[in-house]
């Protein structure tokens, strides 16, 4: 009797928790964006800047789940399945990225590519411009989910052990072999999550993307950008439009890497 | 020593130890290694009594004082929550159980700013629950309060994820020896259950108390930036930045990773000694 009591109240408080913290905002950006009809949201995510800050904003997701999917699979490959020197000091540099606020990443980005950076002369000789341009958001973006499959991937191999990998070696297979037969059958499903993890990251970058843009509206603006904009000039229903594109494109990932848990979780088990 | 005879042989049976360790060097080297590399610069001329006046200004101060009290009274909310939903979600069975288990992921999910718009309008004088207040006189929007609504939002996912999978390999024979025992469901929870999960609990407080500290994009909108009121410390830094004042900019942003790096260490600390 006064366990479902209490069974019940824990329930309630949880649900009442979740749905005012969490699914209340997520529906209001839905409903604000659909306020003023359907014309006005299509209009707001139909304007060429609208179109371009998406553009960019895929962009730069894509070059940081490729990068950093391919960084993670050679990165654990090589601090799980070999020993050698400066080890722990590379998987530390590794995780560097989650330690520093976005803002902070910004500032030092600046310091390394900007004009009065220290590899600024280099990039002036070249004649290659990073910060308040496209590729400054492409290595911002790729610096904030640096670490994210690494991993959800090492731990895995390092459970895997290294017997097999060196059997198959002794057989006389190579690397892309072993990898593709051995390595990546047990890591697939985390290196999905992993990636997915990494993209619904980058989607969302404010914090660095913001000090890197130089709030240059035409060329540099990122989605998450173009919305403070919107807000900041009191264009509400073209903010929230622009959103919930955003929050589609969010729970679209958060479904598959859902999935990709389950997935993993069930490889784990066999 | 026989462990490195061992592995120098290891290295030579498995193939691809030259291209791994060729692409993971170049990249760490690009991206975290020359970033941090320049932050000798960006204190460039300047001294300590630059460094300590920017850090000990009238304006940071009342930032830390908004930061650590938002960070803490909010970090404190989800702790709460925290252990509620993960322990409902590992001890009880109800409908829709699985969507709200991924619910929990959603603040990781969507962009910090998105959720930064959709808080700051819903709780201010003409929102839903802003609006619910404002007729008791509260304001939520544009006040420390919302700061601490937004650091909930993007801290929560940290503490019930953390706890939940210590509860669920938690071994039950200990809650029926002290059932059968005679002790009550309130005894057993906090004299059997809580001890263990509370290295858990601790360290998603640190992380969630972490992650507050140094947020941004959700709290620039709903916290309205007034200096020496709701302006919190990454605000102060965005602020610096926008003046070009580089190196104040970075001495704020230095305490700011002392104070994260300090409370992590406290909670790892207070982790092992419980064990």
């Amino acid at each position: 009797m006064e366990k479902s009591f209490v069974k019940k109240i824990l329930i309630f408080l949880g649900i009442l928790f979740l749905a005012i913290m969490l699914v209340l905002p997520l529906v209001s950006v839905l409903f604000h964006a659909f306020e003023n009809g359907i014309k006005v949201f299509i209009k707001s995510i139909s304007n060429e800047e609208a179109l371009k800050a998406l553009q960019l904003t895929l962009i730069a997701a894509g070059a940081a789940v490729i990068a950093n999917t391919v960084f993670g699979i050679f990165a654990s490959f090589l601090i799980t399945k070999f020993s050698f020197r400066f080890k722990k000091i590379f998987s530390l540099l590794i995780d560097v990225p989650l330690a520093v606020s976005p803002v902070v990443a910004g500032l030092m980005l600046i310091f390394a590519f900007g004009k009065r950076g220290w590899l600024g002369p280099v990039l002036d000789y070249l004649g290659t411009k990073i910060i308040f341009d496209i590729p400054g958001i492409l290595i911002a973006t790729i610096f904030v989910t640096f670490p994210l499959v690494f991993r959800e991937i090492a731990p895995l191999m390092q459970t895997q052990g290294t017997e097999e990998e060196e059997a198959a070696a002794m057989m006389g297979a190579n690397w892309f072999c072993i990898f593709r037969k051995i390595t990546f059958p047990n890591i697939k499903w985390a290196l999905f999550y992993g990636s997915a993890l990494c993209a619904s990251r980058a989607l969302g970058e404010f914090g660095a993307v913001s000090v890197i843009s130089g709030h240059l509206r035409e060329k540099t603006n990122t989605m998450t950008l173009y919305v403070e904009i919107l807000f900041n000039e009191f264009e509400l229903a073209s903010a929230f439009a622009v959103s919930s594109i955003l929050v589609m494109i969010s729970l679209m990932i958060l479904i598959l890497r859902t999935i990709a848990e389950y997935k993993a979780k069930k490889w784990e088990d066999k | 020593m026989f462990k490195g005879t061992f592995s120098a042989d290891k290295n030579k049976a498995i193939p691809g130890f030259g291209l791994s360790f060729g692409i993971t060097f170049a990249m760490v080297g690009f991206v975290v290694l020359v970033p941090l590399a320049s932050i000798p610069l960006m204190f460039d001329g300047y001294s300590f009594k630059d460094f300590w006046e920017t850090i000990a200004d009238k304006q940071a101060v009342y930032a830390y004082v908004v930061s650590f009290s938002c960070a803490a009274f909010a970090s404190g909310v989800n702790l709460f929550f925290g252990i509620v939903l993960a322990w409902i979600l590992v001890r009880y069975n109800f409908p829709f159980k699985r969507l709200l288990d991924g619910m929990i992921e959603l603040p990781f999910a969507l962009p910090t700013s998105v959720a930064g718009i959709s808080l700051t309008a819903l709780y201010s004088d003409k929102g839903l629950i802003g609006g619910l207040f404002n007729m008791a006189g509260i304001k939520i929007s544009y006040t420390p309060a919302g700061i601490v609504v937004s650091m909930i939002f993007v801290g929560i996912p940290f503490v019930v994820r953390s706890i939940q999978p210590v509860l669920e390999k938690l071994d039950r024979h200990y809650e029926e020896a002290a059932q059968i025992m005679g002790a009550d469901s309130t005894h057993i929870f906090f004299k059997v259950i809580f001890p263990e999960i509370f290295p858990a609990a601790i360290s998603g407080f640190g992380m969630a108390f972490a992650r507050s500290l140094g947020e941004y994009g959700s709290v620039v909108f709903i916290s309205g930036n007034i200096p020496y009121k709701t302006q919190t410390l990454s605000l102060v830094v965005m602020n610096k930045l926008e003046q070009f004042n580089y190196p104040g900019a970075a001495s704020i942003a230095l305490v700011m990773l002392a104070a994260a790096s300090f409370v992590l260490c406290l909670s790892h600390i207070l982790q092992i000694k419980r064990k």
